[in-house]
């Protein structure tokens, strides 16, 4: 069975070996698309407001925007199985560039996160976003589903190491996030109950290691402010009792577009990257709150529905981690904002001000996009 | 394949439901923070961002009275910057120093050493001209704040008085401590936006508007403070004394017409430390009497009927023993009456004539005539002064009060007693406002006694009185002269003095009394009669002619031997220097 679909997808590789592109059609997927350009305005409608009315920050915005859209679309347009014929060069390349970053980091923040190309600064780790599902995906698709105890440990290593790499930097956010995406394609490829039962079980000794050795003082100060954020109201609890004031304040219908009060008046920080969502709670209120949530459930609810169409073990597998990250991503985004998670620098996607993340976001929807259309209905 | 198509379903069930979990804690947690607990993060961002700012009010003014500016406000502006967002460069600097006075590279460093404050004075209180200019240079993180400026134009003159308010226009001492309710009016308050450095972004609401202080109207007459000022700093400086203090009130209504003291400050820039000066001596600083406290006790001894003005006592030889103590007089005066104990200041006589009375009634007389309690001027600082207790007097102290030793009291105090005994005997409130309603009285003594007082009093001011200096050209002078010896570690000094004139004009219908005390005069002269009476008469002389008082000394007036003389004695022209 699986032979019978590998030899199938190689066929496919055959068919339109020579030729990147399909020309058949052009690839979109038109729900996601449509989906996402909402948000993108939603996003860009918000961040009007928490710049400060800087048209200067809509237009950069709108330039990153579009070069994600652009990407996006490009990658739609490759066919699933060259993406997973780049799999291991791409995660052999981002493995190698976090080494590199180790040593030759340049330092932004604090953080060794970004490489110096000469002409474009570059973050490894946006790479590795990609590049561990990728990795994960290719290695499993192959192996008998679920996997075997010894191809588990292997994907195990293979998503810890770059994890351990970017919680070096120190980014804790993206390292938790990556690892995170490499757990799904391993929980989508059938991890049994025992592996499941014996990590959660590891997790508590384990939690304590992180918390006793691996964690940096600022790290474990995040953790301890979200667990009680009165303790510090004017150092790291700041964040956080400042954006439930905003959102607590914004009330059902909110204060308007433009007119929240503790945005505006500068006692939110970061109110146009990582706190942006408690600037639009408190401008458009619980009924603003519940139709942004429902735009995202409405693209991770497609996401999903793309991955069971899916054809190939590969692109299930893909899809499901890719989906299930971004999903990931909001939660912990809007979780942290609204106070029930820590503070973990992650952005909310497509409405942060920012650029890195949202291009390797949006080539993962590209990714998502090109799995759907490429299916071969005759499969069926 | 069966196995794993149930196996996937399981999985994406169990995704399903992760999704649907974190989705629902997402959402209750938006419902309970936005609606569950709206009202509370609704208040909690109130609190800090809503801030009560103040407009502050116009301070009223404190005129004389006859309505004479003596304390206005004037809006002035101060600078500052917040170092956050001001550019502390050389150029912008300088450009605000030229403009402000100042020293760019002391103001860059000022700056620089607050690097993390929000709110750094560059310089106070300037003037509106100079805030404008600096307000159209529009520097970024450079404000001005509207104040107010208290301005004294009568500058030293009335400073003891009025005393001054401080930077943020609060009295802190004399009327302006005393009376700052009524003066400082409200500020007006204003609910305002404010961002998380403080600034103020925009008006919310007005709460209530501001008000302007009320005026206060004294009772002092600018043109006689300014005389009394004038000739007491002269006299002090001639008589290289420490201080003096001088007073000038209306008998019948007990209203202060002008208080100065010396040295004095300058109250429009008190830049230099000079604490000792602001005091209002003749409120705060208490002193023996002396000699000035005389007619007091004569007074309550005509009261009772111990003695008349022409009861015979024998002062010879010039002084007598009580107990193991002396009392001595300036020379054996030998058989003397009561009206020449006054005119010649005989202490052996006041003393014998003292202790032929009930010590109770003396006593009761020195109380009755406001010693010992406040003068009713309320003015902040107010000394009570001391007068003991009669029933622990021994002889000696009986004796020795009479004439002011024993006991203190202030210049206010003492003025205030003789303004008893010029106005028939009835003692009134001392007051520093301008008399709107008829003044509650007491009587003290009777009207004859007070008038048999006044009579002796008149001679102290006759040639073989001891101050005839004290004497006003058209005007009949009644008073007494006080030389007191001050006390020091090791009991009375023998060098320093206190020199007193306490008197009354005029003695036909009395309308003034003017107290002067100089203390400690160093340049040889020290007696009250050389010293204090040719003050007071200076300053009578001009002040009765002032007030339009009419010449009460016919003949003087008769004996005027022609119309220049006449005109001299009824000129007035002396006050075109005022």
């Amino acid at each position: 069975m699986l032979n019978k679909q590998y030899d199938v997808a190689k066929m496919n590789a055959q068919h339109e070996s020579g030729r990147i592109f399909s020309s058949r059609r052009f690839h979109i997927d038109a729900p996601l698309f449509y989906a996402l350009v909402l948000l993108s305005l939603v996003g860009l409608a918000i961040l009007y407001s928490s710049s400060g009315q800087d048209m200067d920050s809509i237009v950069k915005q709108l330039v990153r925007l579009a070069a994600a859209f652009f990407a996006m679309l490009l990658i739609a347009q490759i066919p699933p199985h060259l993406i997973r014929y780049w799999a291991p060069l791409s995660f052999a390349i981002g493995l190698i560039l976090l080494i590199f970053v180790l040593f030759f980091g340049e330092t932004g923040k604090g953080a060794q996160r970004w490489l110096d190309l000469g002409f474009f600064r570059f973050q490894p780790s946006e790479l590795m976003k990609l590049a561990v599902p990728l990795m994960i995906a290719w290695y499993l698709a192959d192996r008998t589903l679920p996997p075997q105890f010894k191809h588990v440990i292997i994907s195990t290593l293979m998503i810890l190491i770059p994890t351990v790499l970017i919680a070096k930097q120190p980014d804790l956010g993206t390292a938790l996030l990556i690892c995170a995406s490499g757990i799904f394609v391993l929980l989508f490829a059938g991890l049994s109950w025992r592996i499941i039962c014996s990590v959660v079980v590891l997790a508590v000794p384990l939690a304590w290691a992180v918390w006793r050795f691996a964690m940096h003082e600022y790290q474990r100060n995040r953790v301890l402010t979200f667990l009680n954020p009165e303790n510090d109201p004017l150092g790291s609890g700041y964040h956080i009792i400042q954006s439930k004031i905003a959102i607590g304040s914004g009330g059902i219908y909110g204060k308007g577009w433009l007119n929240g009060t503790q945005s505006h008046l500068e006692f939110l920080p970061e109110s146009s990257t990582d706190f942006i969502f408690a600037v639009f709670s408190e401008e458009f209120g619980l009924i603003g709150t519940l139709f942004l949530l429902s735009l995202y459930l409405y693209i991770v609810y497609r996401g999903i529905y793309i991955a069971t169409q899916a054809q190939h073990t590969f692109d299930r597998l893909l899809a499901g981690s890719l989906i299930l990250t971004f999903f990931f991503y909001v939660f912990v985004n809007i979780g942290m904002v609204i106070g029930i998670l820590p503070v973990v620098g992650l952005p909310l996607p497509l409405i942060s001000y920012g650029g890195t993340s949202m291009v390797t976001l949006m080539l993962g929807f590209g990714i998502l996009m090109s799995i759907q259309t490429h299916r071969k209905l005759l499969s069926k | 394949m069966m196995a794993r198509i149930l196996k996937m379903s399981w999985r994406h069930s169990l995704v399903l439901t992760l999704f649907c979990v974190v989705s629902v804690v997402l959402i209750w947690r938006a419902f309970d923070l936005q609606v569950l607990n709206n009202t509370f993060y609704k208040n909690k961002g109130a609190s800090t961002h809503i801030r009560m700012a103040s407009l502050p009010a116009h301070r009223g003014m404190i005129v004389d009275r006859h309505g004479e500016p003596l304390a206005i406000s004037t809006p002035v502006d101060s600078v500052w910057v917040n170092p956050e967002k001001f550019s502390n460069e050389v150029e912008v600097v300088s450009v605000i120093s030229d403009i402000l006075d100042l020293d760019a590279q002391s103001l860059l460093q000022r700056i620089a050493a607050r690097q993390n404050k929000k709110f750094v004075y560059i310089k106070r209180r300037i003037n509106p001209d100079l805030a404008s200019k600096l307000d159209q240079l529009a520097i970024p993180g450079l404000y001005l704040q509207r104040e107010y400026q208290r301005f004294y134009p009568t500058g030293e003159v009335s400073a003891h008085l009025l005393g001054f308010t401080n930077i943020d226009d609060r009295g802190q001492e004399g009327v302006e401590f005393g009376y700052d309710d009524w003066l400082k009016g409200q500020s007006g308050r204003l609910r305002v936006l404010q961002n998380r450095r403080g600034q103020v972004v925009s008006n919310v609401e007005r709460l209530s508007e501001r008000q302007a202080g009320k005026s206060l109207s004294l009772s002092i007459d600018k043109r006689l403070q300014y005389l009394a000022y004038k000739e007491l700093k002269a006299a002090v400086k001639h008589h290289n004394a420490r201080s003096g203090s001088f007073i000038i009130i209306d008998v019948k209504t007990g209203e202060i017409l002008a208080m100065v003291n010396q040295p004095a400050f300058n109250p429009n820039s008190r830049n230099k430390t000079m604490d000792g000066r602001y005091r209002n001596r003749a409120f705060t600083d208490v002193f023996e009497p002396g000699s000035t406290l005389k007619p007091i006790a004569i007074a309550a001894a005509v009261e009772q009927g111990y003695v008349t003005e022409s009861t015979i006592i024998n002062t010879s030889p010039g002084q007598f023993y009580v107990g193991r103590h002396l009392i001595k007089d300036m020379k054996n005066y030998g058989q003397i009456n009561v009206e020449n104990i006054i005119k010649k200041s005989s202490n052996v006589g006041v003393s014998k004539v003292a202790l032929s009375m009930d010590k109770e009634i003396l006593w009761q007389t020195l109380v009755d005539f406001g010693f010992g309690s406040l003068t009713g001027a309320e003015f902040p600082g107010e000394a009570l002064g001391t007068v003991n207790d009669f029933y622990r007097w021994r002889r000696i102290d009986q004796a020795t009060v009479s004439y002011g030793y024993g006991l203190s009291a202030s210049l206010a105090q003492l003025a205030r007693a003789y303004a008893a005994i010029a106005n028939q005997g009835r003692i009134v409130p001392l007051s520093m406002l301008k008399a709107t309603s008829e003044v509650e009285s007491h009587q003290v003594i009777s009207a004859s006694t007070s008038r048999s007082v006044l009579n002796m009093m008149e001679q102290v001011v006759s040639a073989e009185g001891t101050a005839p200096l004290a004497r006003i050209a058209g005007y009949r002078v009644a008073g007494k002269t006080g030389t007191v010896k001050k006390m020091d570690a090791g009991g009375y000094s023998s060098d320093h003095y206190l020199s007193l004139f306490a008197g009354i004009v005029p003695v036909n219908d009395p309308r003034l009394v003017g107290v002067v005390v100089v203390d400690d005069p160093r340049a040889g002269d020290y007696y009250g009669g050389i010293v204090a009476a040719p003050i007071f008469s200076k300053v009578m002389s001009v002040a009765l002619r002032t007030m339009n008082i009419y010449p009460d000394d016919l003949l003087a007036v008769k004996s005027a031997k022609n119309t220049s003389e006449m005109n001299a004695l009824m000129n007035t022209s002396s006050l075109g220097t005022l």
